[in-house]
């Protein structure tokens, strides 16, 4: 096995020079519903999501998260999801929605849900923002696998970035959940 | 906030005649995530197996999958397994990435996403848990019932949060 001082490498959303991934901000959340990254630089080109959560859940698992961005909760949000629960798999998209979902949230304290976020252009104010994800879980014997694409029909800057649970979550997180907030240069 | 480079390359290994399986070993324990990039070919198309700390024989993995084959969709589970099935790879050369998060904690067990493209067979994707709370210091590859060919490339690289 060589050990690698710096090369050009691919990753999610493409080839990657290193050097262009940064850490922006990583928020820990325990009482609280809601994640909240606001301030966000505009220096990039776009935004990744990483997030590792476990949540003490007592109501209906499993949840979602519901993500907005620069506070807006209008309808103007639309979204496709294919998803897998390990005996078919199903699609379903659904527009003019108060937010985008990332799908679904385990409540336990010992399995982690994750997911990662890409958020593409998000500077662009010529355009409506896309965003797309890949999340789940794996209980052995339960679990969901689930590809989201997302819109916000917004031609706004994405300066704060809301992720809070549905009606169903108690914010109630475990140990070792983090939200990180990274940018990608272009 | 804070601002920091990170997705730093770890290590890479090119395979230079077929082998079935490889081990990235003494993984450092500084970064937050790991991405693991695997581009090549098999020898035939089948499951590309993980490990993690050369667990072979705990029956501690399990996966939740969905498949692609170009006629249909479809979705699968795989439960107390002896590894974690991460798609396939096939013949014509296939791209796989996966993403292991916070991998070096010892409290929680360990949740990988994963992404698996093999134009000539199948697009996949899934999750994998190793129901063990054990920080992650190696990971073994391994070809099912065939090989990694020539000119196949692993990757892993080390994300670090701020």
């Amino acid at each position: 096995m060589s050990i690698l001082p710096g090369i050009y490498a691919s990753q999610i959303t493409g080839h990657l020079v290193t050097g262009s991934f940064d850490s922006i901000a990583t928020v820990s959340p325990t009482s609280s519903a809601t994640v909240t990254f606001s301030s966000i630089p505009s220096t990039y080109k776009h935004l990744q999501i990483r997030i590792l959560a476990s949540v003490a859940q007592t109501v209906n698992p499993p949840f979602n998260w519901l993500v907005t961005f620069n506070g807006d909760s209008a309808a103007n949000y639309s979204r496709h999801r294919l998803q897998g629960d390990g005996s078919s798999a199903s699609s379903y998209g659904i527009g003019s929605q108060n937010y985008f979902e990332l799908s679904y949230i385990n409540g336990s304290l010992t399995t982690m849900n994750a997911a990662v976020v890409d958020i593409l252009d998000y500077q662009n104010t010529n355009k409506y923002k896309t965003t797309k994800s890949l999340s789940g879980y794996d209980a052995n014997g339960s679990g969901f696998i689930v590809l989201n694409s997302g819109s916000w029909q917004s031609t706004s800057a994405i300066t704060s970035i809301s992720i809070t649970q549905n009606s169903g979550g108690t914010g109630l997180y475990a140990p070792n959940t983090s939200f990180a907030l990274y940018g990608i240069r272009g | 906030m804070a601002a920091g480079s990170t997705y730093t390359p770890i290590a890479t290994y090119t395979v230079s005649s077929a082998q079935a399986a490889y081990t990235f070993s003494s993984i450092p324990s500084t970064y937050t995530d790991l991405v693991v990039v695997i581009n090549g070919t098999f020898g035939a198309f089948n499951t590309l197996f993980m490990q993690f700390n050369s667990d072979t024989s705990s029956n501690n993995y399990s996966d939740t999958g969905m498949n692609g084959s170009g006629s249909a969709a479809s979705s699968y589970r795989g439960t107390s397994g002896n590894a974690s099935g991460t798609g396939g790879m096939g013949a014509t050369r296939s791209t796989t990435i996966l993403q292991i998060q916070n991998y070096s904690n010892a409290t929680t067990y360990k949740t990988t996403l994963w992404r698996a493209n093999s134009p000539s067979d199948y697009v996949q994707t899934g999750v994998s848990l190793w129901r063990n709370t054990a920080a992650i210091n190696s990971i073994t590859f391994t070809a099912n019932a065939t090989t990694f060919q020539a000119g196949s490339t692993l990757t892993l690289y080390g994300i670090t949060a701020a």
